[in-house]
């Protein structure tokens, strides 16, 4: 047959080869950002580590790294963001799964057909405005029964955060459960056992890893939250896990320092990535046990 | 007659059972209508407080000492700006690596090094992106404390969004259509061109625009850089009106944007900038949610296209 | 299910003379596989296949589930090289320039340039009538309106579907029947002058009707290309091909002129097959 000038097969291979490398070379944009987020922290942390042993560094009880007396213990931060965590958990757990065992064993179609985009979209709104909600509407609220309780205080923080990541640990553990298979169902209904029983004593524990992994990488999502308790916790490192005091969380620190003016080679500055370090490792682990729990629960069915 | 119970014994068990089924019912419903409920109070709480700050003026001014002459002009107009760079460089990487992956990856341990990757990056917390822009494209590369870095942070923060709904996209082209190109003798790239890639386009674009919707709300990255938020000024045009017509020089300009500015005039005691907050808040999330919107109609639209 | 042996009288079209069986005999080869070996990963597929494909003829292949005819045929357009962990040995020789379809060296893009293939079911692309049996010929570069248009309709009247879709060339291919979308597919491969026309089953998603139309199709389409088809349906391949090839489990058991096939086979298995024994 005849050919047209840009058509002959070797033009044609070749031009898929380069592009192949150009394809290749996006995808790698992904490995790069990581390395690059690993050789940042520790690079800029190593710096601050030249100051600061690292015994001192884990077992210090304050954090006051902009003061004269400079203390560089990150426990306060660590219990700040361990604090704030516990009390969303506390809400979000329970809420999510109970909605995601509705959802999932009691609600007829289009139930759940409405309310799945509607927390699709409650998932997307800015945690900007989710601090606001916080700060000026819950703490008000709370102050009306606990009339001790700070302007700033990690409840209201918590709380909300807890709010917040509902829609997404309902969201994932009801597709776990959904992906449970109808015959083991249909196995304990035909026993006679009602739709609870049914849920919690075959359903939730058939999907168990799905769902821990829900929970897991709801705990990621919380621990890294920032502009919520940015806004309503205040910004004071304290040790305590008391919830109704003002404490920083890791993240609320680097936003404090970033908000301020500090020279490229102060300790200020590298103890932002030290900070960061610790949140890294922090949301790391968890996101990796997540990412097997998914895994084991995707093999199984 | 069962042995393990008499009869009666069955029913009382049973209707108690039942019972616990009715209360479940009640109790999930409840707490569901109250999530949805007490989220409905508080955006509405929110239109209310805002409300008196509404109007032509509150768009179209810079942010001042004065709460009544505050306006947003400068914190829209930057988020817009970042958006644009963000999508310029997010899509096209994005769609890339995503073609890459699911048409061409050889199924090997590489290229589950970089899906590990992506799923991985999912899960950063976007301040630790900040940090990543501070470090590097701030200082190391000298990009300054500027538009094009807080876009560029972005695009890196929203990349695994749309790489993973162009794949979902991709992968909804049957393989039928193919195999019938490559049986003509098409080679992967005239495939993927031809035929896979023009059916995705509704898929891809739903995930561009979920991608931004989450690009335009986040803070804490852009705070990282070092965005301020009494920004009395606009970053230059990109158009001028003498030749060559197009101006870079916004890219390197200090800006706000809208987070910004409702974090900082939230973090004011004075209830007059708390109003401010309120309202800007209302904007944002309303453009957050239509954008959401859009997108989920996109997809609606495009899945009733073309039936295979 | 059929369990007389087919006879002659029955069908007089498989009556073989002296005459014809010598002209067979002469047939120039087309295509020639020699000691082909295929595995995917592993587990090899196809042992130690020697077959003649004779130019401007059906050959038709027929076997049980799993024996391996569609893994052959997919050698021919070496379609089997789009998944991973695929190996070829062996040869299957292309004639009259002898190249070797699965050797190593040998292009597969280039390969199915050559050799084209209609499918099981039909899936024209979800353009227009005309961007489907245009989209080959643009691929080697054909860009002219006039001689891409005269192309296409050449290619339509091969398929003998020309009348159908004259007036809708511009009409969406997904919007035809079942029966008409494969004839569309038959004329997409048909119009970029294939050397060999692979068959992979295709009619088993058509409805009596449509099926009958594309036999008779095939039965004519061999005068201008050599035609390879697998079936699943015996008496599709009485009907339609010149010669059959009986597979099972990976090797090729028998091979002959269709009327002898059917009527005497010399391998006890492929009889059994013939007679319905095994499915």
């Amino acid at each position: 047959m005849r050919k047209g000038a840009f058509s002959s097969l070797a033009y044609r291979k070749n031009r898929d080869r380069v592009i192949e490398l150009v394809l290749m070379a996006a995808a790698l944009v992904a490995v790069f950002t990581t390395l690059a987020i690993v050789f940042i922290l520790l690079y800029e942390s190593s710096f601050f580590f030249e100051h600061v042993s690292i015994k001192d560094f884990l077992t210090d009880t304050q954090w006051t790294p902009l003061f004269d007396d400079a203390h560089y213990g990150i426990m306060p931060l660590v219990s700040g963001t361990l604090t704030v965590t516990f009390v969303a958990l506390l809400v979000a757990i329970p809420l999510g799964t109970i909605i995601a065992i509705y959802l999932s064993e009691f609600s007829t179609h289009r139930t759940r057909e409405t309310v799945k985009p509607v927390l699709e979209l409650l998932g997307a709104v800015p945690t900007v405005v989710y601090g606001y909600f916080a700060l000026l509407m819950v703490t008000p609220f709370l102050q009306q029964f606990m009339p001790n309780l700070p302007g700033f205080n990690m409840l209201s923080a918590g709380l909300v955060i807890g709010l917040m990541i509902v829609p997404y640990v309902a969201s994932v553990s009801e597709d776990a459960m959904r992906a449970v298979p109808r015959y083991m169902r249909e196995g304990s209904y035909a026993m006679g056992a009602t739709k609870l029983q049914t849920a919690l004593r075959v359903v939730v524990p058939g999907a168990f890893s799905g769902i821990a992994a829900a929970y897991i990488l709801g705990i990621s999502r919380a621990i890294g939250e920032t502009m919520v308790v940015a806004i309503a916790a205040g910004m004071q490192p304290t040790l305590t896990f008391n919830p109704t005091e003002p404490a920083a969380t890791i993240t609320a620190y680097i936003v404090q320092v970033s908000l301020g003016d500090l020279p490229h080679d102060s300790i200020g500055y590298q103890s932002i990535f030290a900070a960061g370090l610790v949140l890294m490792l922090m949301t790391l682990v968890f996101n990796v046990v997540g990412f097997f729990l998914t895994r084991k629960f995707r093999e199984a069915y | 007659m069962s042995a393990v119970m008499t009869i009666e014994e069955l029913r009382r068990g049973l209707s108690w059972r039942k019972n616990l089924d009715k209360v479940f019912v009640v109790v999930g419903l409840l707490i569901l209508m109250s999530c949805l409920g007490l989220l409905a109070l508080l955006f509405l709480d929110l239109v209310r407080d805002g409300a008196s700050r509404f109007g032509w003026d509150f768009l179209t001014q810079f942010p001042s000492r004065k709460a009544e002459r505050a306006g947003i002009l400068s914190a829209w107009v930057g988020t817009s700006m970042i958006m644009l760079v963000t999508a310029l460089v997010a899509l096209p990487v994005g769609v890339a690596a995503a073609i890459y992956l699911e048409e061409y990856a050889p199924k090997n341990w590489f290229t589950g090094v970089i899906e590990i990757n992506v799923t991985n990056l999912a899960g950063v917390p976007s301040i630790v992106y900040g940090l990543l822009a501070l470090g590097l494209f701030v200082y190391k590369f000298g990009f300054g404390q500027s538009v094009l870095a807080a876009g560029l942070t972005l695009a890196l923060l929203i990349l695994p969004i749309i790489i993973v709904g162009t794949r979902e996209a991709l992968r909804a082209v049957p393989k039928a259509i193919r195999e019938a190109a490559y049986g003509l003798g098409a080679t992967r790239w005239e495939v993927t061109k031809d035929h896979v890639l023009p059916y995705s386009t509704g898929g891809i674009l739903t995930g561009l625009i979920l991608g931004l919707s989450r690009a335009i709300g986040e803070t804490a990255p852009i705070i990282t850089i070092g965005a301020l938020s009494f920004i009395a000024f606009l970053p230059g045009s990109p158009v001028t009106s003498e030749f060559p017509f197009v101006n870079f020089e916004w890219l390197r300009s200090e800006f706000t944007a809208m987070p910004i500015q409702i974090f900082n005039w939230v973090s004011r005691p004075d209830q007059a900038f708390q109003q401010n907050a309120a309202a800007a808040a209302a904007i944002l999330l309303a453009m957050t949610l239509a954008m959401n919107a859009v997108a989920i109609w996109i997809r609606y639209r495009f899945r009733k296209k073309i039936n295979w | 299910m059929n369990t007389n042996v087919v006879h002659k009288a029955e069908t007089p079209t498989l009556s073989i003379t002296m005459e014809e069986r010598k002209a067979l005999r002469a047939t120039p080869a087309k295509a020639i596989a020699e000691k082909l070996d295929f595995w995917y990963g592993t587990n090899q597929a196809l042992k130690n296949i020697n077959l003649v494909i004779p130019e401007n003829q059906v050959t038709a292949l027929i076997g049980p589930s799993g024996c391996g005819k569609s893994t052959f045929l997919r050698c021919f357009n070496r379609m089997h090289d789009l998944q991973a962990d695929t190996r070829y040995s062996g040869s299957i020789m292309l004639h009259p320039e002898s190249v070797n379809l699965v050797g190593k060296d040998v292009d597969p893009i280039e390969v199915r340039m050559r050799i084209g293939m209609v499918f099981q079911k039909p899936n024209p692309f979800p353009k227009t009538v005309f961007e489907n049996v245009a989209y080959g010929l643009r691929l080697r570069g054909f860009g002219n309106r006039t001689e891409l248009a005269e192309r296409v309709e050449k290619a339509l009247r091969g398929a003998a579907i020309w009348d159908e879709v004259k007036d809708r060339l511009t009409d969406s291919a997904l919007a035809l029947s079942g029966g008409q979308m494969q004839r569309l597919c038959i004329a997409r491969a048909l119009a970029t002058e294939p050397e060999i026309l692979l068959f992979d089953e295709p009619t088993s998603a058509l409805d009596p009707i449509a099926t009958a139309k594309i036999e008779e199709l095939i039965t004519e389409l061999r005068q201008r290309v050599t035609i390879l088809i697998v079936t699943h349906n015996m008496q599709q391949a009485a009907r339609v091909s010149d010669f059959t090839a009986f597979m099972y489990l990976g090797e090729l058991v028998e091979v002959d002129a269709t009327s002898k096939i059917f009527t005497n086979p010399s391998k006890k298995a492929t009889e059994d097959y013939i007679t319905g024994r095994y499915g």
